[in-house]
């Protein structure tokens, strides 16, 4: 369409004589609304901004960065402790978790859906898992919390868990990624195009070997990219590890006891003690600074992993 | 010669007995396919806990009694229902528009340069973006610099700008998807372009545009992070109507959250009974996302 525009130019003898106002009107209004994203960007950089810089103020980076503890209770400045790494450690923990959960299960669903499943299956299992994706996550998190931790505790008997714990939220948050990771992987095998199977088989290769050796590798941006996608949706992740997860930010290998995450502190304090204005309430903004890069850190890369590596079919 | 010796023996699944062969391929099959209903196999395991849970709570008292951490019997959902209904209405009227909008724009009028890439690029950029963020910034904004406080109107605008990317995306699709003769034809016969998208284009991609957009209105009202942080609560005042835009406001997500707190598994029950009715809702939508699809698969091609 960009073409007719031009051709519609000073030197068109069929160019309208007098440009009618209403079409710009109208085309300043649709401008507008697509504007909206870009002003929504730049606004929650700005809001970040706005309360993590008075933070960092009165609290150092270095104090940030360095310090082992996140206590931020109390009003004294002197006495809390305000280091992000326990909070870091406890989002690695559900990530890494999740991703072992997912990154299999959803590769896997993958291979099945777009090289096995013939295409009445296909048409029953995608739908129900895109029905998976479509639970909300707070119901996902009731369902970790009341099912998946009693479980673990009563039916195995698994003394040394606690009632919160970074091990069924990182499980629970897995299952939630499973859509995500099949979805976008089984895209990109799908692309490739038949002529690959056909050499492979060609050559007497078996059904498994030509999934795994030919049609893989050769979708294997799109399913690094799955992902990274998947990583940063996990990082960012909140309902789940609030309910599930608990309220003690800890450096710690342990995933069967009570942690926190970014997420997850942002969520259980804003209710609480941070009232605008106090240290509290900027923390919040400092967190959220600290998540909101790190996802769009894991957004670019998954972007540039797919533009570099995307093979041309 | 010392090569001649040597059999080519290091890849034995090239020359493995057809019968091994076949047997293997069938583990990896089977494999394959339990792995794919694993989340089908959760997904059943969560409905069925959820159901079993939940029922004993839910009648209609449940739908219209206000919450209680007292008694279980007289505990209910209705600032969260009724909380859930008025953003839904005010999302609608928010995100639609705007989504049909920009997308109209970016596919229809939309240059091809840089200022289009960078809406474009953002686009996806904010599909990214964490809910909870969405949250922080509705709080910052709305609530803080706007200050229009924790109220019906700050959740309302932040699920506007958080469900806006989906509605971009999806009305973007529903307009790519209209042949390109009907634009030729309206622009052969003298339409101006706004006159062809308007009355030629926009009547065959509105249900496709209308899928997308119920789709995005059922993440809204499934999301309980943004409203959180902006402050919702599990009830409103007593003497506010659920759409008075500047009063206290919640949800059921929220109610489904705090409810869930509950030590006491009883009130871990009416969490249950709170997620049957939110599921119930977004079936609903759902539904009436996927006859709006058929409908638009159904139309002129």
């Amino acid at each position: 369409m960009a073409a007719l525009t031009q051709r519609a130019g000073e030197d068109n003898p069929l160019a309208p004589r007098s440009k009618r106002l209403g079409e710009k009107v109208i085309l300043a209004v649709l401008f507008a609304c697509g504007a909206v994203s870009v002003v929504t960007t730049v606004a929650i950089v700005l809001v970040l901004a706005n309360e993590t810089i008075p933070f960092f103020r009165d609290v150092s980076w270095q104090r940030f960065v360095f310090d082992t503890e996140w206590q931020p209770f109390g009003s004294d400045l002197d006495v809390v402790r305000l280091g992000i790494w326990p909070l870091i450690t406890g989002t690695m923990h559900v990530t890494v978790i999740g991703l072992l959960v997912a990154v299999p299960i959803g590769l896997a669903a993958a291979t099945y859906l777009s090289e096995y499943a013939t295409p009445k299956v296909r048409g029953t299992l995608k739908p129900t898992l895109e029905l998976l994706a479509g639970i909300p996550t707070v119901v996902l998190g009731f369902f970790a919390l009341t099912t998946v931790t009693p479980f673990f505790r009563n039916v195995l008997g698994f003394e040394g868990i606690d009632f919160f714990n970074s091990f069924s939220g990182g499980l629970v948050v897995g299952v939630m990624l499973i859509p995500t990771v099949a979805s976008v992987s089984e895209d990109a095998m799908t692309a490739v195009p038949n002529a690959l199977r056909e050499a492979g088989y060609g050559l007497g290769a078996s059904k498994s070997r030509v999934a795994l050796r030919v049609v893989f590798p050769a979708a294997l941006s799109g399913i690094v990219a799955a992902i990274i996608l998947a990583m940063s949706r996990a990082v960012g992740e909140t309902m789940i590890v609030a309910l599930a997860v608990g309220s003690r930010p800890t450096i710690t290998l342990n995933p069967f006891v009570q942690n926190q995450t970014m997420t997850g502190y942002i969520a259980q304090s804003v209710g609480g003690e941070a009232a605008r204005g106090s240290f509290q309430y900027e923390a919040l903004f400092a967190v959220g600074s600290t998540l909101f890069l790190m996802t769009l850190a894991l957004n670019l890369i998954a972007a540039a992993v797919v533009r570099r590596y995307r093979q041309e079919y | 010669m010392a090569t001649t010796t040597t059999a080519p023996t290091t890849d034995r699944a090239t020359f493995e007995q057809p019968k091994h062969r076949a047997r293997r391929e069938l583990r990896i099959r089977l494999g394959l396919q339990a792995a794919t209903l694993v989340g089908v196999v959760v997904l059943a395991v969560l409905l069925v806990r959820v159901l079993a849970v939940g029922l004993e709570f839910l009648d209609w008292g449940f739908l219209t009694s206000l919450p209680s951490r007292i008694d279980p019997s007289q505990a209910g959902v209705s600032p969260g229902l009724t909380g859930t209904l008025s953003l839904m209405l005010i999302v609608a009227i928010g995100s639609f528009p705007l989504g049909i909008g920009a997308a109209l724009y970016l596919e229809e009028f939309a240059p091809k340069n840089r200022l289009t890439n960078l809406i474009e690029t953002n686009i996806a950029n904010l599909a990214g973006v964490p809910s909870v963020v969405y949250g922080l910034l509705g709080a910052g904004l709305f609530v803080g610099i706007l200050d229009l406080g924790r109220s019906l109107l700050a959740g309302g605008l932040t699920l506007i700008l958080l469900i806006l990317p989906v509605i971009i995306v999806t009305s973007r699709e529903a307009i790519k998807a209209v042949p390109n003769a009907l634009r030729e034809g309206g622009l052969g016969l003298g339409a101006t372009r706004w006159q062809t998208t308007y009355k030629l284009l926009l009547p065959q991609a509105l249900p496709g545009m209308i899928t997308g957009a119920i789709l995005g209105l059922s993440r809204a009202i499934g999301e309980a992070a943004p409203i959180l942080v902006v402050g919702a609560t599990s009830a409103r005042f007593r003497n506010s109507s659920p759409l008075d835009l500047l009063e206290q406001f919640s949800a059921l997500p929220i109610n489904i959250y705090n409810y869930t707190f509950d030590p006491d598994p009883t009130f871990q029950a009416i969490a249950a009974s709170a997620i049957i009715v939110l599921l119930g809702a977004l079936l609903l939508m759902n539904g009436i996302a996927i006859y709006f699809r058929n409908r638009a698969s159904k139309g002129v091609r």
